[in-house]
């Protein structure tokens, strides 16, 4: 390992100093109980900033009616709180948008790990303080040593409260301060005899608990350590930045297997204090065998529950899947690297490890250089077994089905023995036998058990003399019972196992199936739009409900992106979670612990230049993705994310290219039209200082005089042409389409190249009659630049003819010369920009052409050109005729009647 | 030249196109005034009484519009607009309150002369005490009294529409009449905006009047603005 720190972290480190110089901070008054006199600190210290000038704001403060506290709130301005209506009953809260309207310097916030209002916008009050924080507010805020989230269980055994009110730890590390409100414990107790401690109602009870002597010892040795510790951490933190001292050795991360046990919680959190204590990375896993889709429903959603619980703690979650729950752990361990495994102690008997393996055992042979840590995570409460007693997830209907299929079958076998078998009980108990397989196979476990005994129990009754009673004559018929039954559970287990593996391959099978065709919808697909429809058809396919997403409109808000019969419409508080996810990044709405009240659940989509898009679903019958389904989500987000990321590159790829082809062009322009521009200025310049000289005599000025002019002309044609085609490549071509004769454009075209024209011969066919919508006067320079076109390139007194024709849905219009025609194969070239047909001629830029394409196309037309038979070029043009001329109902009544006075 | 000189209002800020105008219409013998802004433009033609204004559309402190109607509040004098390309709207308002004819820059000065002969022309015909009731502009004669149209001798016979139509382009001949004043003059204002069927009957007139309709040599078009009565200068 170098001296020179990691450039990777390096960069990590200047981004999150970017993130905090923008986040508020954060200063946290922490003590070990309540009334050490945090908030009479956190006033105190408020009012030393206001004296600095600070603008100091109280957010929320609990003064519980005591004297000093509230007159420490003195003077200081409080935001008004925001009165929730909970059936009946108000509660005040912290009103964090009034907040973040008034912007202040240093807010105050009580009470870090108070629980908000139901129908309040987040769950918990640090959530809001988080929010405060990130909009750049600087925080002052109180909290408890036992609210900390990871300290909660060791609190909890010490005092023997269960605290509810959690704080995630990563809120005290993330704190820029932490100011330790220490209290001698006699002086605390003294306090509390005095009244002076406030105590809710409720924790009356528990207080009497809480305030022995030996657990405020406990408590305060507890704040004292933390407080140390993320001193400690801070004072890492300094000599790292400072480059002080070579990173230390990283190397640790750990594994915390998860189970659905109660107290796989604990172990989570012991995993994360030895994580913490070891300043390593950490994973929290869950193994899904065989064996665990047996679980129960319940079960499932305390996995999912335990891995949320070790997310938010900070550990990165995975869902392993394999055959051999030990054995999948210690491939994944050694994928990572992971140093250290941690497991939850057995409770269970080793009867049990014996009949089915002991996953601790083959998880500690099979961990070579890993060590593995079996930690206590049970207590007396929770000991009951992590498999709960009802296991196979099948519905009632289909249990009763069972155990009359056990018994149907046990009455056939005992029929068709009785009747096809009398006296070969050998063969009877084949046919038994035979019926437990066929049950075992088409229900399962238990009904099988219960065939089996019944088997066994009929066998009896109705074959082993003396029949018809369950009294047994003979004892060696009971050897043949037990071995009866033995092979009926046998074969019921080995049946179950079968099934088991096929459904677990069914699922498995399912779930690849769906990723397949999700990956190649998305591979299909071109366009973000179109990427994020095949990924929301294909998660409502997987999931079911509803499914939509959300992208960023250029105005910047979350809007609906896709359309389909999968999807739903996101209303105004629905897109309001969308947006705190699109903000925030973390899951949000149903079954999160933020908004649960929405309709629809919200993720976010992150690509590898950050967030895209927010998928947001709404389950049938409120039905949430299990642990495993969430995984599975987990991946279809990240396959789309990924397919957006590529739309994305293409996209930019391709703009690039068009940016190296306008750039390209761009050049072309500047050195034709420089040249084009300067040869006329050139002239005119020359000419004017000639006519300066007086020695000239007056043909000679006269001359030089219409030099200037021409010159002057064509510089005039020049500009135009360049202005024209610049409004026609910006596209602001505005084209105010009327209803008006062809013959009409064709006359005034002529009418203003009279001059060019001179007295060459001009043919025009068109029918008067002939009317289609255009823009006169952009129509007008097509056909100038058309006729100005055949001057310059047919030779003089060579006719020109302008001809119209009217078809179904168009009018096509001709304009040909008898030039020397189009070079072969330039027909297409010469509407492109800056061609000319000989260089040089006629002192045209090549503008020309592309203009008039230019309008043609704005009109919906088309613009083209060939040879005409017996020499010349011809120019054709189309104008779409759409809906009706307008009809005339004139308004004089003696239209057609001609008029003339007598 | 008449004896009294003839008197040009020049509304124009450029120095150089001022210059211009000014050095080209003293040679013809027309008296200048000259303004730079439009508030100055319409004191001094109160002062001055101009017999012919030209007015520049791109002034800085007053729309060309505006001092076309300051000035027709009280002159019936011909006022011709200068204006640039791109300024067809504007263009197309100040013909609409009253300009008689444009010029779109760059012009010559032979464009310039004869727009402006043709406006002095037509002012000191309608300046006469009885107007004569024979209106002839080229082979076109249109006699008022007894409502016929010629053409090069050749009577021509008109609906009433197309007579009253000719008629007002005969009255107006070598000035710009927008599409709006046609249609107000010869249908009623209630069709200030039907432009098409001015342009049926201008189709239709052409067809009867002139010898190759697709080139007019009287009825001409200005696209996007209306029709003028061409008059040779």
């Amino acid at each position: 390992m170098g001296e020179r720190p990691d450039p990777d972290a390096l960069l990590e480190r200047v981004q999150e100093d970017d993130k905090r110089a923008k986040r508020g901070r954060l200063t946290l008054f922490f003590g070990a109980a309540p009334g050490v006199g945090k908030t009479y600190a956190m006033l105190e210290a408020a009012r030393f900033e206001r004296e600095d000038g600070r603008d100091v704001v109280v957010g929320i403060v609990e003064t519980h009616g005591r004297y000093d506290t509230a007159a420490l709130l003195l003077g200081l301005e409080i935001v008004a709180r925001k009165r929730l209506d909970h059936r009946g009953v108000f509660i005040e809260e912290l009103d964090v948008e009034a907040c973040l309207k008034r912007r202040p310097g240093v807010l105050l916030v009580d009470e870090l790990a108070h629980t908000n209002a139901p129908g309040s916008r987040r769950a918990k009050r640090w959530q809001d303080v988080e929010a405060l924080l990130e909009a750049g507010l600087d925080v002052y805020s109180t909290l408890n040593v036992q609210h900390l989230e990871s300290l909660n269980d060791v609190v909890a055994q010490i005092t023997h409260v269960v605290v509810r009110e959690t704080v995630p730890d990563s809120i005290l590390e993330g704190a820029d301060e932490i100011r330790l409100i220490d209290l001698p414990i006699e002086e605390l107790l003294e306090r509390l005899k005095d009244g002076k401690v406030y105590l809710a109602e409720q924790a009356e009870r528990a207080g009497k608990h809480f305030f022995r002597p030996g657990n405020l010892i406990a408590l305060r040795e507890l704040a004292l350590r933390t407080t140390a510790q993320s001193v400690d951490a801070q004072m890492r933190r300094y000599r790292d930045e400072h480059g002080i001292d070579k990173t230390w050795a990283a190397t640790e991360r750990l594994l915390v297997c998860v189970s659905p046990s109660p107290s796989s919680p604990l172990v989570i959190r012991g995993a994360r204090r030895l994580a913490r204590s070891l300043h390593a990375d950490w994973i929290a896993a869950f193994v899904e065998t065989s064996a665990s889709l047996r679980l129960t429903a319940a079960d499932r959603a305390r996995v999912a529950d335990n891995l949320q619980h070790a997310r938010t703690l900070g550990a990165e979650t995975v869902t392993l899947a394999g055959e051999d729950g030990a054995d999948e752990v210690i491939r994944f361990a050694r994928l990572r690297n992971v140093t250290r495994i941690i497991v939850g102690k057995p409770t269970h008997s080793t009867l049990r490890d014996r009949l089915r393996g002991s996953f601790l055992e083959s998880l500690v042979r099979l961990s070579g250089n890993i060590d593995v840590h079996a930690i206590s995570g049970d207590d007396a409460k929770s000991g009951e077994s992590p498999r709960a007693p009802e296991r196979v997830p099948a519905r009632k209907g289909q249990k009763t089905g069972g155990f009359v299929a056990a018994v149907a079958a046990v009455g056939l076998a005992t029929m068709l023995g009785h009747t096809v078998f009398p006296d070969q009980l050998a063969d009877v108990v084949m046919v038994y036998l035979l019926g437990i397989v066929l049950v075992s196979l088409r229900w399962g476990l238990v009904p099988s058990l219960v065939a089996a005994v019944g088997a066994v129990v009929a066998f009896d009754f109705f074959f082993i003399p003396p029949y018809y009673t369950l009294a047994v004559a003979n004892l060696r018929h009971f050897v043949t019972f037990a071995m009866m039954f033995f092979v009926a559970v046998v074969i019921s287990g080995l049946t179950k196992r079968v099934r088991d593996q096929a459904e677990s391959a069914r699922e498995r099978e399912v779930r690849t199936a769906s990723l397949y065709a999700l990956s190649r919808a998305l591979t299909a697909s071109k366009t973000r739009r179109e990427v994020l429809l095949a990924g929301t058809k294909q998660i409502q396919e997987l999931f079911g409900g509803r499914v939509a997403a959300l992208v960023l409109s250029p105005s910047g808000a979350l809007v609906s992106s896709v359309d389909g019969a999968w999807t739903y419409e996101t209303d105004e508080k629905e897109r309001g979670v969308a947006d705190l996810v699109w903000q925030s990044g973390r899951p949000a709405g149903l079954g999160t612990d933020t908004l649960p009240a929405s309709r629809g659940m919200y993720l976010r989509v992150d690509g590898s230049e950050g967030r895209l898009a927010v998928i947001g679903i709404v389950p049938d019958d409120e039905r949430l993705p299990d642990a495993q389904e969430r995984h599975h989500l987990d991946t279809f987000l990240a396959q789309i994310g990924s397919a957006l990321d590529r739309v994305r590159l293409a996209r930019q790829a391709q703009a690039a290219q068009l940016t190296v082809e306008a750039e390209q062009l761009r050049n072309s322009l500047l050195s034709s039209v420089s040249h084009d521009l300067r040869t006329p200025l050139a002239v005119i310049t020359g000419t004017a200082t000639t006519l300066t000289h007086e020695k000239l005599d007056a043909a000679t000025r006269r001359d030089l005089a219409e030099t200037i002019v021409q010159e002057a002309e064509r510089l005039n044609r020049l500009v135009r042409n360049l202005l024209d085609m610049t409004r026609v490549e910006a596209g602001a071509l505005t084209v105010h389409k009327e209803w008006q004769p062809v013959e009409e454009v064709v006359g005034s075209a002529l009418g203003s190249v009279e001059a060019i024209l001179g007295a060459r011969p001009v043919k025009t066919d068109l029918s008067p009659d002939l009317v289609a919508p255009f823009d006169a006067v952009l129509i007008q320079q097509v056909l100038v630049n058309l006729l100005e076109n055949g001057v310059k390139y047919a030779g003089a007194d060579t006719p020109l003819t302008i001809s119209a024709r009217g078809r179904k849905r168009e009018v096509e219009i001709v304009v040909a010369d008898r030039g020397p025609g189009l070079p072969a194969g330039d027909e297409a070239r010469i509407f492109e920009k800056f061609y000319r047909a000989e260089k040089g001629k006629g002192g045209g830029v090549g503008l020309g052409l592309t203009i008039c394409r230019g309008i043609v196309t704005a009109h919906g037309g088309r613009i083209w050109a060939d040879n005409r038979d017996g020499g010349g070029a011809a120019f054709h043009f189309t104008l779409p005729i759409e809906g009706e001329p307008p009809t005339l109902d004139m308004p004089d009544s003696q239209r057609k009647e001609e008029t003339r006075d007598p | 030249m008449t004896d009294i000189p003839i008197r040009i209002l020049i509304v124009e800020d450029e120095p150089q196109m001022q210059k211009f105008l000014r050095t080209c219409l003293a040679a013809e013998g027309y008296r200048i005034v000259e303004a730079t802004k439009g508030q100055e433009g319409l004191d001094l033609a109160r002062t001055h009484n101009p017999d012919l204004v030209l007015l520049d559309l791109g002034l800085p402190d007053m729309d060309g519009t505006e001092v076309t109607k300051g000035l027709r509040e009280w002159s019936a004098k011909p006022i011709i607009i200068i204006s640039a390309r791109g300024q067809e709207d504007d263009k197309i308002r100040a013909l609409d309150v009253g300009a008689d004819d444009y010029l779109t820059k760059p012009f010559g000065t032979g464009e310039l002369m004869a727009r402006i002969r043709v406006a002095l022309r037509r002012t000191a015909r309608s300046g006469q005490e009885t107007p004569d009731p024979v209106i002839t502009v080229g082979e076109l004669v249109m006699d008022l009294d007894k409502r016929q149209v010629f053409v090069a001798t050749q009577e021509v016979h008109l609906t009433p529409n197309e007579y009253k139509l000719l008629g007002v382009l005969m009255k107006n001949a070598g000035r710009v009449l927008t599409h709006r004043q046609l249609l107000k003059e010869v249908w009623g204002p209630a069709y200030a905006t039907q432009t098409q069927y001015l342009r049926v009957y201008m189709v239709q007139l052409r067809h009867k009047l002139e010898k190759d309709a697709a080139r007019p040599r009287y009825l001409v078009t200005e696209p996007g603005i209306g029709y003028r009565l061409r008059v040779d200068s």
